[in-house]
């Protein structure tokens, strides 16, 4: 790692106490039944435990793609409960990459285009787009299919496609939700490799949720979820 | 999101599922033709009865007739001795009442009227080229208004009611066949005009040629300026008849700036007359009714357009719906990428903006396109002899108005797909299969 953490430096994510409960009346469910966690700048963290915990539940509160019914999530000691639509919006898109359970790109758009969307969204001229998206790409050894429509690339491609895009904005913590869950062994090593090289490299914080004992077992640090709680691992 | 990839991206979405957009723009476009068509239609139409007003108005003059009888007792009318006289022929202009002396007197001492002419009906029988056969003589109407009115030009000047010297004004298609070589070689030449007089005799007189009209919706038939009618009227008097006239105009004395004539003025001179029994009304309030009518039929023509459009509306907020549907997940990536919910909702209702524009231009180029040519075609054929009139007229700023109502129904029809895809949650939509 070549970002320890500065001793007394705020974590960048602090979740205290989260519920989150689907429904009301009789489909009345609790996903999370008050989860405090930290996660601090460079580190990598895996999120495990068995289908239907609550592990998704749990990163979608950390990267503010959801509110919880009760608890705080902060970003760098900032409350993100108090912060207005705007501020939360700006913070995903400047601050975090995604890595979602599935790829998730638009299959009749080109490569670039899939990959330059975080850029899109952020209001960068096209030019520059243009730019950081080919620099993205060639760093996942793809620029040659940067044209290519997204459809037309291997599942692993794809995979790496998505991490491209979710690094093209340079964020800060990258989510990435079974990044693994979808490819064979060799590529999803392969996968793996590129997360945890861009954590080394850019000390981009990694937030990891997984089933893979295997990706579990290289994060730096594993917390296990069962029913909506917190069972193994320290939190904080 | 930058407002002009916000436009762009719009551009290209409406595309992604060519064939369904197709289908809606196609049934946009339908409404646009004909609204299109309808108001050119409108516009033509309106414009045509405009330039005929302006040839048949002085703006200050009112044509007055008696009041139309109403019977208030019931049985046979009780005969006055120095009451109206009856027409013996039905007329256009004026009630089947004749205007007596009497009745011109009242008028010229009401306040507001500066002068009352009566206008007269004199019957001429030929008119020929100075000095040409009798074979070469043709008929002649003549417009009785004329002396009043100013008719529309293509050559020389209208009629001087000052001059002793007696004029005409000529339509356009006796030129050749009096053997002039075109409009303007007829002016200041000599024409013979032949009548039948009181005591059943033949006469002729001969007038100068003032002008040539192109005929004219209202004002058909030549013209004859005072000098040339009082003297055909002369000849024509039955000897002991009282004087009887179907019309006469009254002209306005102006009390606005520069003596001009007020709305006002024109009220009053009508109220007054209406006291004395009599009617008045403008050029304009006679043409009214025809151009109430004309309005009326193009509102109902448009009507079918504007229901053509409500069709199509649904058509956009079904295309819009099934569009938001199929790239739900799509939504929810850029939202939790950031994308804030205005920028969703503009990016949708963009989307049908562009629809409705591509409706709606399409659909107007090709009503300009195909009405000129149905236009040129009608004008050389069925309405030639209604020369000025475009039947459809295509004002920019009727089609650009089209156009932009178009994109505004495009627009509200977007509204509710819009607000659905801006109000996704990106959680439940990245969760969506
Ligand atoms: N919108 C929702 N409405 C109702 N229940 C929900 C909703 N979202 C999640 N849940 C429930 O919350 C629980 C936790 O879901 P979550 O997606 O966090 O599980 P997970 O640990 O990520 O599972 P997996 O490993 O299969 O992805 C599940 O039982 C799920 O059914
Ligand atoms: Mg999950």
């Amino acid at each position: 790692m070549t970002s320890a953490p500065a001793p007394g430096a705020p974590p960048v994510l602090s979740a205290q106490a989260l519920t989150k409960t689907y429904g009301t009346g009789q489909s009345r469910f609790d996903a999370l039944k008050g989860v405090s966690i930290d996660v601090h700048r460079g580190e990598s963290l895996a999120i495990v435990g068995k289908s239907g915990s609550g592990k998704s539940t749990l990163m979608h509160l950390l990267a503010l793609l959801d509110r919880p019914t009760t608890g705080a999530v902060e970003i760098d000691g900032e409350d993100a409960a108090s912060a207005p639509a705007k501020r939360i919006n700006h913070l995903r898109n400047d601050r975090f990459g995604f890595v979602f359970q599935q790829f998730f790109l638009t299959a009749q758009q080109s490569v670039l285009e899939n990959v330059t969307l975080p850029l899109l969204v952020a209001g960068v001229p096209p030019r520059e787009r243009a730019r950081r998206g080919m620099a993205a790409l060639d760093s996942l050894g793809l620029a040659d299919k940067a044209r290519n429509r997204a459809n037309d690339l291997s599942g692993g491609q794809k995979q790496r496609v998505v991490i491209a895009r979710a690094l093209v904005n340079e964020p800060d913590v990258i989510f990435a939700d079974e990044p693994t869950g979808n490819l064979d062994t060799a590529t999803g090593t392969q996968v793996e490799d590129i997360l945890f090289g861009l954590q080394r490299e850019r000390g981009i914080t990694l937030v990891v949720v997984t089933h893979d004992e295997d990706l579990a077992e290289r994060c730096d640090r594993r917390v296990t979820i069962a029913d909506g709680l917190i069972t193994d691992g320290a939190g904080r | 999101m930058r407002t002009a990839d916000v436009i762009g991206n719009a551009a290209r979405n409406a595309f992604r599922s060519r064939l369904r957009t197709t289908l809606t723009v196609l049934s946009l476009f339908v409404g646009a033709f004909t609204l299109t068509l309808t108001t050119a239609l409108g516009a033509g139409v309106n414009e045509y009865v405009a330039t005929q007003v302006a040839t048949v108005s002085t703006g200050d003059a009112l044509l007055v007739a008696p009041a139309v009888a109403s019977e208030t007792t019931e049985g046979p009318t009780p005969f006055e001795a120095d009451g109206r006289q009856q027409a013996t022929q039905p007329n256009p202009l004026g009630s089947g009442t004749l205007l007596n002396a009497a009745d011109l007197e009242t008028m010229r001492g009401l306040d507001g009227v500066d002068l009352v002419e009566p206008v007269r009906m004199i019957t001429l029988d030929w008119v020929a080229a100075d000095g040409a056969d009798e074979d070469a003589r043709f008929e002649l109407d003549i417009n009785p208004s004329s002396s009043l009115g100013r008719s529309d030009l293509v050559a020389g000047d209208q009629l001087d009611n000052g001059t002793d010297a007696a004029q005409v004004v000529l339509q356009e298609d006796y030129v050749a066949a009096l053997g002039f070589d075109d409009a303007e070689s007829a002016i200041g030449e000599t024409v013979e005009l032949g009548y039948t007089d009181a005591a059943q005799a033949e006469q002729t007189i001969e007038a100068e040629v003032a002008g040539i009209a192109r005929t004219s919706l209202f004002a058909a038939g030549a013209g004859t300026n005072e000098s040339l009618t009082d003297a055909v009227t002369e000849a024509q008097a039955i000897p002991g008849q009282p004087e009887a006239y179907v019309l006469a105009v009254a002209h306005l004395d102006g009390t606005g700036p520069d003596g001009a004539v007020t709305d006002q003025d024109v009220d009053d001179v009508k109220a007054l007359l209406a006291d004395a029994d009599l009617t008045g009304q403008t050029v304009e309030d006679q043409l009214g009714v025809i151009q109430t009518v004309i309005n009326g039929i193009i509102g109902v023509l448009s009507a079918f357009s504007v229901i053509a459009l409500l069709a199509a509306s649904f058509g956009i907020v079904n295309t819009l719906l099934m569009s938001v549907q199929e790239r739900t997940r799509e939504i929810g990536l850029m939202k939790a990428m950031g994308m804030s919910d205005g920028r969703v909702f503009s990016l949708f209702s963009l989307e049908a903006v562009v629809i409705g524009f591509l409706g709606s231009a399409i659909g107007a180029a090709v009503a300009i396109g195909l009405g000129t040519v149905i236009s040129s075609a009608l004008a050389a054929g069925p309405l030639a002899d209604l020369p000025g009139l475009t039947i459809l007229l295509f004002d920019p700023v009727n089609v650009l108005l089209v156009i932009v109502v178009i994109m505004l129904v495009a627009f509200l029809s977007g509204v509710l797909p819009a607000r659905r895809a801006a109000r996704q949650d990106p959680i439940d939509s990245l969760r969506y299969e």
